[in-house]
């Protein structure tokens, strides 16, 4: 019994959950339709109130749980940041100039910056490119999903799945990891990959960019498709060879889509935690924002460092959402 | 694209050979981990899983039973028993350690006048011209070959001695209420973004757009105290909350997208013959809107289901809250070097994932394009 407790309250508070949801929108629609009937002497004004009110009434649990889960936050974090360690008392810019000054913070922005640059483009290109030969084979919709496959894969699994790769045994011992394995094949040494200094960042950006190519694989083929057919018809009858209808007119042309998947990695390279977290804790110099924003408030429990930590992450995200919204705003 | 024969095939084989590798690159790390997961802790150790299916060779060095127990046959004293437990077949074998593989099976090694032999089932039979005595038995050299050999040992572990199974049952309270929360408020707020007049629509369409890419980090130490204050800290109710609130922009987003395309004039005659808002939305746009829920649907569950941040922030470390990724980054810690271990908690935890992928990729990817502006 003890076992299914949970179980049987989540099924119960699903059940409230959602009877719930359904019973607030019908009563609170039922209630407006008594409080102005469509009929009367005054149908006509009463139609026009209850329109001005029922938008609201569909937005109000929306509006409510976005204020509470994430405006309220940000305004929170802002205010924390300049608060000491509880959030009890005003410290001015302390926790900011802590962090200007402190190691793991510069070294956290420098791997951040890698990780920035390096995953974004090389998930942009692999996925441009598995995008462009799954497109042309016969059994292309395979090979689609065994590269998309390792979105469904959590980021602590994928850790799992690449600290096997980069196993390390000592020289000499059967190699169990793969990697290692071929370097001792091709008659180098062994090496433990994610305890060396810079590069070990690397061997952590190498797992992001095997989850986050299919995504990008996804997106590029469907916009790859879209091009009009005249175009390359065009290319190929002036003599183009297939490398150079691909760089020089198909690319081209999806410029604006491979804008849209790499802002869209770049904003989850930004938050990126799992990973780090799980392969070295942010030793070895591998540390990278997010973590040590985790850690600040775990280990550090320091509330005030933590939200300064956490601002720079928000400052960092603030123009992709600026040209987000404006891009919306465009088209309509 | 055809014009030259020649050239159309090579480039068809480039194709064909450049898909084949990025594809075995990009499945190699899984099925190294999958075979791993079937393999016992000492063959994991002993030799890469890409040797697992191949028959492995090995050295042992067994000691025979002890002198003492010797009967007599004849005018011998002969000890019979196995080298090694069934199935395994002998290549070599040898008594001395300098030369451990000196006699093929079979053969008749001769010991100081003591007559040994191990068969290719690994049977030994020692005899001795004399009642010998003693309890330390004869040292025997033995090579062996093992054929491939899986186990799903490791999956009994993890599921019932290593607290995965609760774990799984821990991920499924979470994921099942934080999946159908978000949809049922959002389809609302999308319904009303896309097709009622209000003033500030615009606006709070920006707002659902700005919110989408706020990262989860900010929203972390102030939840966490206002949970705390409120008494929901550590509590199923909490993370059923914070996943609602992080879920949400993107269930908009999509949602709105999706039904503000659906064909004007269905919803308008609907409004001609009388109906209000919300029997529309009930009779006629969440039907036709399946598909976009279906998207989000399986968007969020994934989500939530491989999330280990805001678990490990709102959920306890305990037997009760702990869910799979927290377990696997405990199991990580303290069980590092224990990959049956690890390889089955795994794959335990991906297993679900996984399935919903394969089986409704369709809508993942419509998802997907319909709302590539977050990253999730």
């Amino acid at each position: 019994m003890a076992t299914f407790q949970p179980l049987f309250w989540a099924l119960f508070t699903m059940v409230v959950g959602v009877f719930g949801c359904v019973a607030y929108f019908w009563v609170s629609n039922m209630l407006l339709d008594r409080a102005f009937p469509a009929r009367g002497a005054q149908a006509g004004r009463n139609i026009l109130r209850a329109n001005a009110i029922r938008p609201w009434l569909f937005l109000f649990p929306a509006i409510a749980i976005l204020g509470v889960y994430l405006i309220y936050p940000v305004i929170n974090s802002a205010w924390l940041s300049l608060h000491g360690s509880r959030g009890q008392e005003f410290v001015g810019l302390d926790n900011w100039r802590w962090m200007v000054g402190d190691d793991k913070f510069l070294e956290s922005m420098v791997n951040n910056l890698l990780w920035l640059f390096v995953v974004p483009a090389l998930a942009t290109l692999f996925g441009l490119i598995a995008a462009a030969v799954t497109d042309r084979i016969r059994w292309g919709n395979l090979a689609k999903s065994l590269i998309f496959m390792p979105m469904a894969i959590s980021f602590i699994g994928a850790s799992v799945i690449w600290k096997f790769v980069y196993d390390y045994r000592g020289e000499g011992q059967e190699q169990i990891g793969i990697l290692n394995a071929i370097v001792v094949g091709l008659g180098g040494e062994p090496q433990a990959w994610i305890t060396i200094p810079f590069w070990n960042s690397f061997f952590l950006m190498l797992i992001l960019v095997w989850i986050q190519t299919g995504f990008a694989m996804v997106i590029l083929s469907a916009a790859l498709r879209g091009i009009p057919e005249e175009t390359i018809e065009a290319a190929v009858l002036d003599g183009a060879t297939p490398l150079q209808v691909f760089w020089k007119i198909k690319v081209p042309q999806i410029w604006g889509t491979i804008a849209v998947v790499w802002t869209t990695i770049t904003i989850l390279v930004l938050k990126v935690f799992d990973i780090v977290l799980a392969m070295t804790n942010g030793q070895w110099g591998s540390q990278v924002l997010a973590n040590l924003m985790f850690d600040w408030m775990f280990r550090g429990a320091d509330f005030g460092r933590a939200s300064a930590v956490a601002m720079v992450i928000m400052l960092l995200v603030t123009p992709i959402m600026i040209w987000n919204i404006r891009n919306a705003r465009a088209e309509g | 694209m055809d014009g030259m024969a020649g050239t159309s095939s090579r480039v068809t084989w480039a194709v064909n050979l450049s898909a084949f590798i990025l594809v075995v690159l990009w499945v190699l790390p899984t099925v190294g981990l999958l075979i791993s997961s079937f393999r016992d802790r000492d063959q994991i150790s002993a030799s890469g899983w890409w040797t697992a299916l191949s028959a492995s060779e090995q050295n042992i060095q067994i000691r025979a039973a002890a002198p003492d127990e010797a009967q007599p046959e004849g005018s011998l004293w002969v000890i019979e028993g196995e080298v090694a437990e069934g199935g395994r077949e002998v290549t070599a074998f040898g008594v001395n350690s300098r030369r451990p593989v000196e006699f093929a099976p079979g053969e008749v090694a001769d010991r100081n006048g003591v007559a040994v032999t191990v068969t290719d089932t690994g049977a030994y039979r020692i005899a001795y011209p004399e009642k010998p005595e003693g309890s330390r038995g004869l040292r025997l050299f033995v090579t062996t070959v093992e054929p491939p050999r899986f186990t799903l040992e490791n999956y009994e572990t993890v599921l019932f001695s290593e607290g995965i199974g609760r774990s799984f049952l821990n991920t499924f309270t979470v994921t099942i209420p934080a999946t159908v929360i978000p949809i049922l408020i959002a389809a609302f707020a999308a319904y009303a973004l896309a097709w009622m007049e209000f003033p500030g629509r615009a606006l709070l369409i920006a707002v659902v757009v700005g919110l989408l890419v706020v990262p989860l980090q900010m929203a972390l130490i102030p939840l966490l105290k206002l949970h705390n204050s409120i008494g929901i800290g550590k509590a199923y109710f909490g993370i059923w909350m914070a996943h609602t609130g992080f879920g949400l922009p993107l269930a908009i987003y999509l949602l709105r997208n999706y039904i503000a395309g659906l064909p004007k004039e269905v919803i308008e005659s609907a409004r001609v013959d009388g109906a209000t808002d919300f029997d529309i939305f009930r009779r006629i746009v969440l039907p036709l809107s399946f598909p976009a829920l279906a998207s989000f649907a399986i968007f969020q569950f994934l989500w939530v289901w491989n999330d280990l941040l805001i678990a490990t922030v709102f959920l306890g470390n305990n037997e009760d809250q702990l869910v799979m990724t927290g377990r696997l980054r405990e199991l990580l810690g303290s069980r590092g070097g224990d990959w049956e271990i690890l390889a089955a908690s795994a794959f335990v935890s991906i297993a679900v994932p996984i399935l919903v992928f394969f089986s409704m990729q369709r809508y993942l990817v419509r998802g997907l394009l319909a709302g590539s502006v977050k990253g999730g």
